[in-house]
């Protein structure tokens, strides 16, 4: 068992839309947190497969979409200096800062390197000892884990050229700001997978008792996305909001309690700015002071950034699940993924961009 | 559809705002919508004539009693130079080889020209000249003519080559990529992304170890072993960068039809399908220097498919969708699971995503 | 956020005394840190994020999960049957 084609056979998918079919009697909006949901759900064309009483709405779960563009602008100055080696995610290399973004300061002579793995970017510190090797710190819960290993890792080697640039969100704060919104249409959640299988689920209760609202547990196939809606369905039908797992050969309600332990080891909570939507108060992770020289913030001072985002995107109505991307009066006219103006539309996971690539041919068709 | 000065050849763009930068970027050269839109923005106004205007990957140039000739020309700058399955010199061949066999002509000669970096070690530079007469060989097209330059280190990655080639395609073909018809099959002839997996893996930046080889191949016997069968093929043409989805698209748009793909027909090796779960990456945007798309009357499919299928190169060759009127200019993708989905043309780079 | 996929560790070792493993995905293989997963061994699937394995995946979970999946085939079958038979009173 590869543990991937089976929960993308297309018979079970028959079967589970048949049941979510039958048991769906009322109109329900729906919302998936996290950008690798969106995205599957797009490319597997699940949302065209629904019936029609369920909306889905897409979050603001893509870290490289809500990474406050002061930070972005941060990355562009530092891996324009001539002894950086700026290592990051691809898809961050796309995302445009007030001026530019990192492929263009690559073009212009700065050393960007991508990276699979925080832990590769450290190799590269231990391999050019004369350099300053910055990485670019982005995720959800999901990718601290690996963030705060790559520090203790550069620690234990004793290294002293290697830190990071922090833009670490949390889910929780990201769900009380969508709900607790006076605009709020949101009556269902599927929680995203990967970030629970770091953090558990047992934050969640408190959220589903406050807002009476289910949340379910969801993986990323096909049958696991179908299967989190299909619970949520049944929730929502019965009336009955709590909080379940629906990816529980990956999840457990207390989560993986060494990786929560090196998290709380290297971050501490902080305020963060997301972008699109604006600051949400101790929704973040920084390093921990004892690791402050690790921290590039600190090691490289970063001045006089002027920010400025376009005053036409509506990205925060659109990952708060408010909007839909054809709404937005910019939308493929204005801005492209050619000429994004604003955060949904710049990272390929982010909601825009996904509707502009997989499904602007039905918007064309329905909205001429 | 947006009100930028930039001519966009369709409606898909790239989300890499070209008019913001005034230097080249890698993206420009990935073959995808960046590309395109920096060779119709640049190039082709200023060379502009009809043979180039006709957007095919061979140019005919003159006509003569019996057929006509075409040329074709191309540059090859790979890294690592030495891969799993090939080299930057077999590379070369084979490109301009089927370049030229996309026409439906027999190549009757290619020419080559180096641009070799100062400190290239001349065992390296004796190897790919084997390797390129080995595929010469193979593919029994002579190389004619070529050059030789030297650049000062630091000027060009090891070694860079150019080739060029001429072939003859005679009377009765008519093969183009304006010219697919609504009911026609849409055939691959074996399986995607070999030679971008292979490629990436070797060069080493995200630690990966796998068994995958390049499909690099010259094709023209192969090519020939259908027009032997039916000369009543509308498309062919090689999806290199940008991967299937990204040639389709351009099909699509020269012939003003509809492409339908079903995902489930379409065939990928298991490790190429793990590499781009790993990744992010999707099979059919990844490249390909051995494989050819063939678009014939739906007639033709199953004596065409049985012909690809013994012949050295077609052994996985399968139907993988059809032509419709509707909606012209775009590829559709049935997904294995029933949806269906726009198949988009390839915007900047393929990049590695976390998310 | 979270693109992680499942792959069997065929191979185990320590780097700088962080535990680590060699992964097989299905043909492509990379070493992964295993320090949050202390207790998997050879053989064990883990679900990898950037290079770090974050859970050991259960077998059993997902045999479940599918069986349960196939049942609503089963269910769907008998709904059928049984609306034939009521149609025929």
């Amino acid at each position: 068992m590869r543990y991937l084609e089976e929960f993308r056979d297309a018979e079970l998918v028959q079967n589970i839309l048949s049941k979510i079919n039958r048991t769906v009697k009322h109109p329900w909006v729906i919302m998936e947190i996290c950008g690798g949901q969106t995205h599957s759900i797009m490319q597997h064309g699940i949302d065209q497969l629904l019936p029609a009483e369920i909306e889905l709405v897409h979050g603001p779960g893509c870290p490289v979409c809500v990474t406050s563009l002061e930070l972005v602008d941060k990355a562009l100055s530092i891996a324009s200096r001539p002894n950086v080696i700026f290592c990051s995610f691809g898809d961050m290399l796309r995302v445009p800062g007030s001026q530019g973004d990192l492929f263009s300061v690559k073009a212009a002579g700065g050393h960007v390197r991508i990276v699979y793995s925080p832990l590769d970017a450290v190799k590269i510190a231990q391999q050019n000892p004369d350099k300053e090797v910055v990485f670019f710190a982005i995720g959800f819960e999901t990718t601290a884990p690996a963030n705060a290993m790559s520090v203790l890792y550069a620690q234990s080697l004793g290294l002293r050229n290697y830190s990071i640039l922090v833009s670490h969100v949390t889910v929780p704060p990201a769900m009380h700001a969508i709900l607790g919104s006076s605009t709020n249409r949101v009556q269902g959640f599927l929680a995203a997978g990967h970030v629970c299988s770091v953090m558990g689920y047992h934050q969640y209760h408190s959220i589903s008792q406050k807002y009476n609202i289910p949340i379910v547990v969801t993986g990323f196939e096909p049958l696991d996305l179908l299967n989190g809606i299909l619970m949520t369905v049944e929730l929502l039908e019965a009336g009955t909001p709590k909080v379940q797992n629906a990816y529980s050969r990956v999840v457990s309600e207390a989560g993986n309690i060494p990786a929560q332990a090196m998290i709380k080891r290297v971050f501490q909570d902080c305020d963060r700015n997301w972008r699109g939507i604006g600051f949400i108060p101790q929704s973040g992770w920084e390093l921990r002071p004892e690791y402050s020289r690790f921290d590039a913030e600190k090691r490289f001072e970063v001045e006089n950034i002027q920010t400025r985002e376009s005053e036409i995107c509506i990205s925060g109505q659109i990952l708060q699940g408010i909007k839909k991307p054809y709404q937005c009066p910019a939308f493929g006219k204005m801005c492209t993924p050619q000429n994004p103006l604003g955060a949904t539309m710049v990272s390929s996971e982010g909601t825009c961009a996904a509707y502009y690539r997989y499904a602007r041919l039905e918007m064309e068709e329905h909205h001429e | 559809m947006n009100d930028s000065p930039l001519p966009i050849i369709q409606g898909p763009v790239c989300p890499l705002p070209i008019k913001t930068y005034d230097r080249i970027v890698i993206g420009h050269g990935s073959g995808g919508q960046m590309t395109r839109d920096l060779i119709c923005q640049y190039f082709l106004p200023n060379f502009s004539n009809p043979s180039l205007s006709e957007g095919n990957d061979f140019a005919n140039i003159e006509s003569r009693p019996g057929g006509r000739i075409v040329v074709s020309t191309d540059a090859h700058i790979v890294s690592p130079i030495f891969f799993p399955g090939g080299d930057i010199g077999r590379l070369a061949v084979s490109g301009t080889v089927n370049d030229l066999s996309m026409s439906g002509g027999i190549p009757l000669g290619l020419t080559a020209s180096f641009i070799l970096e100062e400190g290239f070690a001349i065992s390296s530079l004796e190897k790919i000249i084997r390797s390129m007469a080995d595929t010469a060989l193979e593919a029994g097209v002579p190389i004619v003519a070529g050059d030789t330059k030297v650049v000062e280190k630091g000027k060009a990655d090891g070694i860079f080559i150019s080739t060029s080639g001429v072939a003859w395609v005679p009377d009765g073909l008519q093969i183009g990529g304006a010219c697919a018809q609504p009911g026609d099959a849409v055939l691959i002839s074996g399986t995607l992304g070999d030679h971008g997996i292979a490629v990436l893996s070797a060069r080493g930046e995200l630690g990966l170890e796998t068994e995958i080889k390049s499909d690099v191949a010259p094709l023209n016997h192969l090519i020939q072993s259908i027009i032997q069968q039916t000369k009543d093929i509308h498309v062919l043409r090689d999806p290199t960068r940008g991967g299937l989805a990204t040639t389709l698209n351009e099909i699509a748009e020269q012939s003003q039809v509809g492409i339908i793909l079903q995902e489930k027909g379409i065939p990928v090796h298991p490790i190429v399908h793990s590499t781009c779960d790993m990744l992010g990456f999707d099979p059919l945007y990844v490249a390909n220097e051995g494989k050819v798309i063939i678009i014939v009357p739906s007639d033709n499919t199953d004596a065409v498919l049985k012909t690809l299928r013994s012949q050295k190169y077609g052994e996985n060759a399968a139907v993988i969708g059809h032509v419709e009127e509707q909606p012209s200019g775009r590829v559709l993708l049935k997904t294995g699971i029933g949806g269906t989905r726009l198949l988009d043309v390839m915007s900047g780079e393929m990049l590695p995503r976390i998310c | 956020m979270c693109l992680a996929v499942p792959g069997k560790i065929i191979e185990l070792f320590t780097t700088t005394s962080m535990k680590m493993g060699k992964v097989d995905f299905g043909g492509v293989m990379r070493e992964v840190c295993l320090e949050a997963v202390p207790e998997s061994k050879v053989g064990d699937y883990v679900i990898v994020h950037a290079g770090f394995a974050l859970n050991i995946l259960s077998e059993k979970e997902a045999q479940d999960t599918l069986a349960a999946f196939r049942e609503l085939e089963e269910a769907e079958f008998n709904l059928d049957n049984n609306e034939d038979f009521t149609t025929l009173d």
